[in-house]
Order: C-alpha cells, then sequence, then structure tokens
C-alpha cells in the first residue's frame, strides 16, 4: 500500500495491474471510492481500505465496502452526482448485480467524474457462477469502456477514463481481465493531486430523473454523446498500428486489444513475422474509421481476443463496406472459452501466416499429457469453522436432503470430503432456490414432500443479497432450513469487512433481522458445540415454517 | 525471441509463499535494470490447491505467462507439484528444476516416490536439482515457509537464476515487511552456505 501512495513522480516502482488503478484514481483525484469485494478485482478495494486506515492516508478520500455491487454504484453515481469524482469496482459477475442502475445512470450522466472497474475472469481462475465477457454491456448501457494491457496502461487509462467522464458527463467502463488485474511490471509514476474536494448538489431533475416521455430524450442524448467519443476514440493514441505499417506482398493484418496485444507481440518476435497490429485501448465506441482504414489494403486479417467473438464480429461488419473480400480469421483458431496463452497465439499465427513453429506444441502436450496428474482441489483452511459446520450437517440431515450453495469459501463443500452441494449459482440464490424446491416438491410424491432442503449462506452474502430471499420465504411460506455461515469476514476475497462486521464497532446483528422479518426458528450456534449443532439442524428439518441456524465462529485467518 | 529474456515458473501449493518470492525475483529484476513482469492468481486458488505463478525478465517483457514448454527454471516448492509445471518445461530450452524434497499428501492418494519423478521430469528438463528446503528450514530457522525464500536465494548463489545475490538481498529488504526481515534474512544466509554439487 505504501508504494501507491509514493511520492516521487517519475519513478518506476513494481505494482500489480490493480494497485496501478488505484495510483491512476489518486493521480486523478478520486475523493470517493466504492467495491464490492471479488477476485480479480479486490486488491483495488483493499488497498483504498488500507489507505483510509493509514497514518498517510489521503485527505477528504472516502472509502466504502458497500453492501453490494449495486449500492457500491449507486453510491460512487451519488457522489459523482455532487460534483466528486469516484471510482468503482467489481468483478465481472457483479456488474451482473449492478446492471440494474448502470443503464439509466448511462442516461442521466454524472457530473463529477465516474470510473466503473469491472474485472473479467477468463478460465474463471477464482469465479464459481459463469464465465463472461463484460464487452455486452457496451451494447445494452451504451457506456464507453477502454481495455488495458498492462499496469502502465492501467494507471494511464485510469487517469484518461476521468477525463473523458468529466468531459462528456458520463460513467467510463475501465475492462480488465485476470491476467492485466493481477499482473505485476514496472510502473512510471505520477503526481498524485488532491482534486475537487467540496460537494454540492444542484437540483436538476430533467438530468435526473428518468421519467417517461423524458427517458427516450435522454436515450437519444446518450446515442449523441457517443458519437462524440467516438470521435475521440478515431483519434485516440490508444488506438494505435504498432510494428510498422500494411505493406509487403502478404498484406497481412491483427487486430487485437487487451491482455491479447501482449500475447501477440510476443508470438511475432518468436515466428520472426513482421506483420502490423492494430491495437485497440477503445472496446466502445470503436474508431472505425481506423479499423476501416487500417484493413482497407489487407488480404487477411486476425482478430486475436478472448472470449467471445465481439470485435471480430464488429470487423466483419465495418469491412462489409470498404473491402467486403478480406479474410477474416478469429475464432476459427481460437477458443471461445477460458483466456488465450502464448502459445494459442503463437499457434493461431503459425496457421494464419502459414509459418512454421519453432517448437512443437503439439507434440509437447501429448508428453505432457501422458504423465498421470492427481487433481489437488482447494481446501478449507485448518482450523477454519466451516469444517465443523459441514461435518455437524452431515451427520444430522438425512439421506436425500438437498443442498444449496453460494459464493464464498463455502462452496468448498462441493469437494472431497464434504459432498454437500447440489447446486450452485450466484450470490443470495441458494434460499431463493431452495424455496422454490420446497414448494414444487410438495407436488411430487408423498416421498419427495419429505425430502429436506438446506440452503447455506455465507455472512457477507447474506448481507449482499440474501435477505430478500428470506423474507420471500417468509412471505410465500416455505419451510427450507438456511444456514447463516458467519464467520465475521468477507473471507475468500481476503477478509474485508461487512455490515455485520465492520472494522470498528459491532455492526448489524444478523439474528435481529432474521427475527425482524418474521423467522421464528432461529438459533445462533458456535459451530465448536457439535452436538447442538446437530440436534438443531435435526430439529428444524422437521419444521413447517422456514428455519435459520447462524453458525458463528469467527474465519481462522482473522482470529489466528 | 530475445536471448536475455529469462523465464521461471513457480509452482506449489496454496499458503507456501508463492507470490512473496515472485515479487523478490521481480525486484531483483528490477534493481538490475531490466524489464520485468509477473503473473499471479489470487481468491479461490489460494485455498490449498495447486498454485502457480510466472515471472520473466529481460529487455523488454510483453507477456507476463510463460509460453508452453519455454520455461528457463522452475522453482517447485512441492514434489507431485513439479510434474504438473512440466507443462512449461523442456529438453529443447533445456528446462532446469529447483525441486524442495517435501510432500504434500492428495487425500486419497499414494504418495509418489522421488525415483518416479525425478524418471518422469527427465523427458522435460536438462538438469533437477533437488534440495530438502522445507526440512532445512524447519529444523534451522523454526519456520517452514522461509522454504521460498531459501530457494530463490540459492537459485542465486549457485547462478541457476541470472540475478545476483546482491540484488536479491536488496530486493528480499525491499519486499518484506519489517517485523518478518530478520527471518528472511536468515534463510537468505542459509542459502548462501549451502552446499550440494550440481
Amino acid at each position: 500500500m505504501e508504494k501507491v501512495l509514493l511520492k516521487k513522480s517519475a519513478k518506476k516502482i513494481l505494482l500489480l495491474g490493480n494497485e496501478a488503478i488505484v495510483r491512476g484514481a489518486l493521480e486523478s483525484g478520486v475523493k470517493f471510492v466504492s467495491t464490492y469485494p471479488g477476485t480479480p478485482a479486490s486488491e483495488i478495494g483493499n488497498t483504498f481500505f488500507k489507505i483510509q486506515n493509514s497514518k498517510s492516508k489521503i485527505q477528504d478520500l472516502h472509502f466504502e465496502f458497500s453492501t453490494n455491487e449495486k449500492v457500491a454504484l449507486e453510491a460512487a453515481a451519488g457522489a459523482s452526482f455532487s460534483g466528486l469524482k469516484s471510482l468503482v469496482a467489481m468483478k465481472h459477475f457483479g456488474l451482473n448485480v449492478a446492471s440494474d442502475f448502470l443503464i439509466p445512470l448511462c442516461y442521466s450522466g454524472i457530473k463529477g467524474g465516474q470510473v466503473l472497474v469491472v474485472a473479467d475472469d477468463p478460465s474463471c481462475w477464482s469465479s464459481a457462477q459463469s464465465e463472461q465477457s463484460t464487452r455486452a454491456f457496451a451494447y445494452l448501457a451504451h457506456i464507453p469502456i477502454l481495455e488495458p494491457s498492462d499496469p502502465q496502461e492501467c494507471k494511464e487509462f485510469t487517469k484518461l477514463a476521468f477525463q473523458l467522464s468529466e468531459k462528456f458527463k458520463i460513467p467510463i467502463m475501465l475492462r480488465e481481465t485476470t491476467r492485466v488485474a493481477l499482473q505485476t511490471a514496472p510502473v512510471k509514476l505520477g503526481k498524485i493531486v488532491r482534486g475537487k474536494t467540496k460537494a454540492k448538489f444542484v437540483k436538476d431533475p430533467h438530468r435526473f430523473s428518468t421519467m417517461p416521455p423524458r427517458v427516450l430524450e435522454m436515450k437519444r442524448e446518450l446515442l449523441e454523446k457517443i458519437e462524440k467519443i467516438k470521435r475521440v476514440s478515431e483519434k485516440s493514441p490508444l488506438n494505435q498500428i504498432h510494428r510498422g505499417r500494411v505493406s509487403g506482398k502478404s498484406k497481412m493484418g491483427i487486430i487485437t486489444s487487451g491482455i491479447s496485444y501482449l500475447y501477440v507481440i510476443e508470438a511475432l518476435k518468436e515466428l520472426n513475422l513482421e506483420i502490423p497490429v492494430l491495437k485497440l485501448g477503445f472496446f466502445y465506441p470503436l474508431p472505425e474509421k481506423k479499423i476501416q482504414q487500417f484493413i482497407k489494403s489487407l488480404k487477411k486479417v486476425l482478430v486475436v481476443e478472448e472470449l467471445e467473438p465481439f470485435l471480430e464480429k464488429e470487423v466483419e461488419r465495418l469491412a462489409k463496406d470498404i473491402n467486403p473480400l478480406v479474410e477474416i480469421f478469429g475464432k476459427n483458431l481460437l477458443s471461445e472459452i477460458g483466456e488465450l496463452k502464448p502459445e494459442d497465439v503463437i499457434l493461431a499465427l503459425t496457421r494464419f501466416s502459414n509459418k512454421k513453429p519453432k517448437f512443437n506444441f503439439t507434440n509437447h502436450l501429448k508428453k505432457f499429457q501422458n504423465l498421470k496428474l492427481k487433481k489437488r482441489f482447494p481446501q478449507l483452511c485448518p482450523g477454519c469453522p466451516y469444517w465443523l459446520i459441514f461435518q455437524s450437517v452431515k451427520r444430522a440431515a438425512p439421506k436425500g436432503t438437498i443442498f444449496g450453495g453460494e459464493i464464498g469459501c463455502y462452496m468448498l463443500a462441493a469437494y472431497p470430503p464434504h459432498y454437500l452441494q447440489d447446486y450452485l449459482f450466484c450470490m443470495g440464490s441458494s434460499a431463493g432456490i431452495a424455496h422454490g424446491i420446497k414448494k414444487a416438491l410438495r407436488r411430487g410424491s408423498d416421498e419427495t414432500e419429505k425430502q429436506k432442503v438446506i440452503a447455506f449462506v455465507g455472512d457477507s452474502s447474506f448481507f449482499h443479497a440474501g435477505i430478500p430471499a428470506l423474507i420471500n420465504t417468509v412471505y410465500n411460506k416455505s419451510n427450507p432450513l438456511i444456514i447463516i455461515m458467519d464467520n465475521k469476514t468477507t473471507a475468500m476475497t481476503g477478509q474485508q469487512p461487512h455490515p455485520g462486521a465492520p472494522a470498528e464497532d459491532k455492526g448489524i446483528e444478523i439474528e435481529d433481522i432474521v427475527r425482524a422479518v418474521g423467522v421464528k426458528n432461529v438459533k445462533v450456534i458456535d459451530p465448536v458445540n457439535l452436538r447442538e449443532l446437530e440436534k438443531t439442524v435435526k430439529e428444524f428439518l422437521n419444521k413447517k415454517e422456514v428455519s435459520v441456524i447462524i453458525a458463528r465462529r469467527p474465519c481462522i485467518q482473522i482470529s489466528k | 525471441m530475445n536471448k536475455k529474456d529469462f523465464n521461471i515458473v513457480i509452482v506449489g501449493i496454496g499458503g507456501q509463499g508463492l507470490i512473496t518470492i515472485t515479487r523478490i525475483l521481480a525486484e531483483a529484476a528490477l534493481l538490475e535494470g531490466l524489464d520485468t513482469k509477473t503473473s499471479e492468481l489470487h481468491g479461490l486458488s489460494q485455498r490449498g490447491g495447486s498454485v502457480e505463478t510466472s515471472l520473466r525478465f529481460g529487455l523488454k517483457i510483453y507477456s507476463s505467462l510463460v509460453k508452453e514448454g519455454g520455461a528457463n527454471l522452475i522453482i517447485s516448492l512441492e514434489l507431485q507439484e513439479a510434474l504438473k509445471s512440466c507443462y512449461y518445461a523442456s529438453r529443447e530450452i533445456g528446462t532446469l528444476f529447483l525441486i524442495n524434497e517435501f510432500s504434500k499428501p492428495i487425500p486419497g492418494e499414494k504418495i509418489p516416490k522421488k525415483t518416479e519423478i525425478l524418471e518422469e521430469l527427465q523427458g522435460f528438463s536438462k538438469k533437477t536439482i533437488m534440495v530438502p528446503a522445507t526440512n532445512l528450514c524447519e529444523e534451522k530457522l523454526g519456520k517452514a515457509v522461509l522454504a521460498g525464500v531459501f530457494m530463490i536465494s540459492l537459485a542465486s548463489f549457485k547462478n541457476l537464476v541470472p540475478l545476483s545475490p546482491k540484488s536479491i538481498l536488496k530486493a528480499i529488504k525491499k519486499q518484506i515487511p519489517g517485523k518478518y526481515l530478520e527471518l528472511n534474512l536468515k534463510a537468505f544466509n542459509l542459502a548462501k552456505d549451502y552446499n550440494f554439487s550440481i
């Protein structure tokens, strides 16, 4: 953290992509930062949290872990409506949660610059529920998207995003992927600036109330804004041709962005190829003329991008007007699933350019696959209280019990030796689905009617999205057993505080909320009391109404 | 490829301090005036399962990931994990393995013999060096987690990595927070005095 606050500008220091974003925000005069933790975006919030709690803190900088991503975005927008510069960070499916607000927010726009950092996780290294490309939100929300490749660009693009946001009064998204967010490289520092500190909310319902028929006017204004930003994109050095110009007989070209750009340059070096590369820093709005200019005289173009072929489809569309005969390669040579690796790009490039690779990747891979490797599953930490909870639940639950999982350390319930997970989706969903299953099973047979459902919910997840699902079980009357795995922290992402476990005081008691919404069967149990926990699970599984066990014992990482 | 690019893959198990030693090496490369990049993973992948980081340095580095079969040096903090890292190793590039002679059993699987592992590695490496780093650090310094710092220091002293012990020492001082520094310096010195024949 100290290094992010270093005063010496022009010095080069090692920073993670995420730390470089923090630095970029500080060099832009950010005043309000909010987040909900999620790997691979967590270090952004963690770093601001440390800054806030350190002696060398930045004056007038507000940082908060919000209850969820939607609330984080709303809070930051409120600050931006009041004229302050704000930054919000989340992982890809955090944006799904925030999207309800994001779309109208782009209509109204903001006053103080606002940067929304979203980290995608191709290959799902630390993501259970889905692999997705946040680029899709460009089409849904019309939010401008910048895509950095390395930590230096993370910092510079953050600064540029603030500038664009202030100028065009629209939130700007910075989209990273795991290998950008968690890439360390030397970063040249700039100067930290104080920024505007005096906030003022000037009433302007014309701008901030998205009521019909005004809302359609707002949409028109948004599209006009995007046209203006497109002109910036056309001229921006972020969209640039690297490694020579289009010439020679081969007439080949490569279009790429983000992390893929780095692999393209390495692959060209490896294969001794001189092919021009158009690197795009803007994903939306795209510099359409620049792309057309680039492909105008090409015979073949290779689009190198991770996940869904958004860029490839755009290039196909743009080629129709300018060079309908150009051959476009992309997802026919590269997978749409999982992240790209340097060798994937080398292989794609050999097939694209008909050049032989120096190294026989195919043979090597075969040889590697012949090794009999044993899988090492992730494990709960030694001393983790969840071991005790899973053990008791396993003993108490009758055969056939259905177990609902969720996002957090307790999703390790799926792995050996626990095997306590029959479904897993997004945060807040375990209880929501449990209600539906319970209701449905009444319409099955006598046997299914007796079948039990246990939904696990983490403490941070409960605040994030579990409360509406719990209320639904009360309101619409079903009887799953909900076990709130209260370890007093947001453990999986690195022990961040949450409303039930703030850094300073006692926080909101989960049992107060559970009782307040009308749950009759509630018990708080320390899972070291295995017998009591087991007995209560058995007892609560036979209740006619929903029941809740709060299994409370702090995460071993914070209590040790 | 630029001849001066040097590619390292570090493998082990969550909790062995891979990220710290990766950063120390990167810091040392930066101190020697080189360009450098590392890649690491956080979150779920840190929970006691297999972990892997990569580190590259040279005149100008783009990708932070080492390509398949492209590692000059593989540092493995656990025996069986060394096998998994063979993806990055090849005889063509002459991969060197520095392996911690330490086994963490996989529940329900028998521990493969050291000789079996060495045999498998032969197809992927020029040379394999084993050191009982965990045992040594536990015995002499009372902390198994120092094995990583011991191993990167050893790699430098024995010229397995083109970064000088002086830079590694400086980098350790820069990267390790105050209260842990002394123990880590002891691990560095333990490596200095450790003898094995290559």
